[in-house]
């Protein structure tokens, strides 16, 4: 059966890595290229890179950055970060990114969903969202958690699978930077809602938060950014342990 | 060696090119038939929508090329099931190389996409090894049949890899299955020189 996937996420600014911090292995840990390759020596099984440059020339930066990642690595990779378009989309997609993420966009304008899967097939289409929990209700927030939306995660993750997202990448806000666990029971709700893969985000700081995560089998992949950046969990050791505790994962 | 990539607007080329410029080979992405038929090898990848991508094939005319090629031949993901027959996808057919085989869309599987990765079972082929892990990423399958050398479980049992002749077809891809993957395109290259026989 499909393992489940353990993916570092790496924020880029302007071409770089932001927070990242060196291994000794590593000449630069603002280099993405070279983290990247690190992670994915590591056992990665797929990366996200998440462009957090709010400019245009960042953009241009950002499309040589995919260049590089793709003819260096060689395990799949998700680029996401300020997609609004089926042009910008095409444009990583050709440079080598196996799937684009897109969030904000796409709560502004869902009709792009359809239009990414229509051209690139939903397979390439990870629907990002970051929501909070207000009034026992899951409410998706926009651009990094900063607007808030009426939409409710459960409806708008199943308009998003209708459209065409391939994938749901989901980051419960109240969890993110907490390292107290992921949002194990709504992600649980999601995965049972809609028959794509899930990848849970926000909170882990424990390789046991991995397990709970993975245990139901409902969930396909979780994501981390600073576990691994500081290196608090080492991927070798994580999916061992994983493994231990008979979780299917690629050793 | 000249390795040709054929490009008609539907694969992920670079990376597949990358993959073998990792291995120290320069490919040749093109879709110049007379470029493909003299090359070494062929890779045929595969992204996207296969009724779009046969109509690429038939608008350069690499529908009637393909089958007559006798180098050794590779198809990649969607490459693979336009080997066959026939596809679900865009209700469409292919190429036949895989004579008699359908390609269907997922019905009973856990989730679709089957995305990520997964282990090579009952291979019968050196090229593509047993129990490897390989990154899949798709939503039609083809079922076992006679021309198979490598099975995956997802769901049920499927192809993973098929051979006829010097035609060679992977679900999976190589160019993003790490080592295991880098070292099966090493293998296929090698059938090129005659380091592998199979």
């Amino acid at each position: 059966m499909v393992k489940k996937r353990i993916i570092p996420c790496l924020d880029i600014k302007n071409g770089r890595t932001v927070k990242g911090v060196n291994f000794e292995e590593l000449r630069d840990a603002g280099d993405p290229v070279e983290l990247a390759k690190y992670y994915s020596k590591m056992g990665a099984d797929e990366l996200v890179f998440l462009d957090i440059t709010a400019t245009q020339e960042g953009r241009k930066t950002m499309i040589d950055m995919v260049l590089k990642v793709a003819s260096e690595i060689d395990i799949p990779f998700t680029v996401g970060g300020g997609i609004s378009s089926v042009d910008d989309a095409a444009a990583l997609l050709r440079a080598g990114a196996d799937k684009i993420s897109v969030n904000s966009s796409a709560v502004r304008n869902p009709k792009l969903i359809r239009e990414l899967s229509d051209k690139f097939g939903n397979q390439c289409v990870v629907l990002a969202v970051d929501a909070k929990l207000i009034d026992d209700e899951w409410i998706v927030f926009l651009s990094g958690g900063k607007i808030q939306t009426d939409l409710k995660l459960f409806n708008w993750v199943k308009d998003a699978v209708e459209l065409g997202a391939g994938e749901i990448l989901f980051t419960s806000m109240d969890h993110d930077g907490t390292k107290n666990g992921f949002a194990v029971l709504a992600l649980e709700k999601v995965a049972k809602m809609v028959s794509v893969p899930i990848i849970a985000s926000g909170g882990c700081g424990l390789k046991e938060h991995f397990l709970d995560v993975f245990k139901s089998g409902n969930i396909d992949a979780a994501l981390a950014a600073s576990v691994f950046h500081f290196g608090e969990i080492e991927i070798p050791y994580l999916k061992e342990y994983l493994k231990e505790n008979k979780i299917n994962v690629r050793i | 060696m000249i390795v040709a990539i054929i490009d008609y607007g539907s694969g992920n080329v670079f990376s597949v090119s990358s993959a073998l410029k990792r291995l120290g080979v320069e490919a040749i992405i093109t879709s110049d038939a007379t470029i493909i038929k003299s090359a070494d090898a062929v890779i045929f990848p595969g992204v996207g929508h296969a009724k779009a991508a046969m109509e690429q094939l038939k608008v350069k005319g690499l529908d009637k090329l393909i089958p007559t090629l006798t180098q050794p031949f590779l198809g990649i993901c969607l490459g693979m099931q336009l080997m066959c027959s026939y596809t679900e996808e865009g209700d469409v057919d292919c190429l036949d190389i895989f004579s008699g085989v359908k390609v269907r869309k997922f019905i009973d599987a856990p989730k679709i996409p089957h995305m990520g990765w997964n282990t090579l079972m009952n291979g019968k082929s050196i090229f593509l090894e047993d129990n490897a892990d390989v990154y899949f990423v798709h939503s039609y399958f083809v079922s076992l049949n006679e021309f198979t050398i490598s099975e995956v479980e997802y769901g049920s049992k499927f192809t993973a890899s098929m051979k006829k002749n010097n035609f060679y077809g992977c679900q999976f891809h190589p160019e993003k299955s790490g080592e295991a993957g880098g070292k099966m395109i090493a293998k296929f290259l090698g059938l090129v020189t005659n380091e592998i026989k199979n």
